[in-house]
């Protein structure tokens, strides 16, 4: 398991420069782990990918394990730098972005 | 004091609960809650995933709304992780108050937005199988009345 209490606080896409669009850190959980088959990795989108939905978009074209996780994204929900949020949500440099089914603790 | 703990050892509810009590005779309740795996349908195990750092600050500023909205006097949340079997078990909700009242109503506030936000994952044994559990529409409804 990746991840680690390394906390940051959300910032908005933007706040810095497309140009220095670095390295953001992908995290998969629970059957959305198993369907890639790794649990996390690091990717460096094209500018053009402000969004988590076009990064979605980027990602369903990686392979069949991408294709199968991200097919139907109803199932799925998302949080950037740790916090839920939804597939509209823009994300930025360096922001740590987590893709999991509906939650079930308790 | 507000203690959140995500760990793979099992936890003791007295001691938990002991916690709680500050000794100063200003807790006049304390109301605790604790899950366990259930052995329904054949189930062997169950392994609970989580997000390392998520679970931790989802549950603080949960357990942060618990203490604006009540007079907590203690909160205690603990929440095991690994492969688990029925009759373990799973999570400890305690919250101490004066009064009864606020204790109840915390801890299963606590334990509703646990249960829908919180990032834990149960993948369910069977003979049958490995399957992740489904978030369950009575815990969303659950959840909405505390809006």
């Amino acid at each position: 398991m990746s991840g680690g209490p390394n906390r940051r606080a959300p910032h908005r896409a933007g706040s810095r420069g497309r140009h220095e669009f670095t390295a953001v850190k992908l995290l998969y959980f629970a059957w959305v782990r198993q369907k890639i088959g790794i649990s996390h990795e690091d990717l460096t989108p094209p500018a053009s990918v402000t969004t988590v939905a076009a990064l979605v978009d980027l990602l369903r074209r990686r392979g069949p394990g991408y294709e199968a996780a991200f097919r139907d994204v109803k199932l799925l929900r998302v949080a950037v730098n740790q916090q839920h949020t939804g597939f509209e949500s823009p994300i930025g440099p360096d922001d740590e972005i987590a893709f999991f089914p509906p939650v079930t603790g308790g | 004091m507000s203690e959140i703990r995500i760990q793979a050892e099992d936890f003791d509810p007295g001691a938990e609960i002991a916690a709680l009590g500050n000794g100063k005779g200003t807790a006049g309740a304390i109301a605790s809650f604790i899950g366990l795996v259930r052995s329904d349908n054949g189930l062997t195990a169950m392994t609970l995933d989580h997000y390392p750092g998520m679970c931790e600050s989802e549950i603080a500023a949960h357990a942060a709304e618990a203490r604006r909205r009540w007079p907590i006097l203690a909160l205690r949340i603990v929440h095991r992780v690994g492969r688990l079997t029925p009759g373990e078990r799973i999570v400890f909700v305690g919250v101490a108050s004066s009064h009864r009242q606020a204790a109840f109503q915390a801890a299963e506030f606590l334990m509703d937005y646990l249960k829908t936000h919180a990032p834990f994952w149960k993948l369910e044994e069977r003979g049958s199988g490995a399957t992740w559990v489904e978030a369950r529409l009575a815990d969303d409804e659950s959840v909405k009345r505390w809006l």
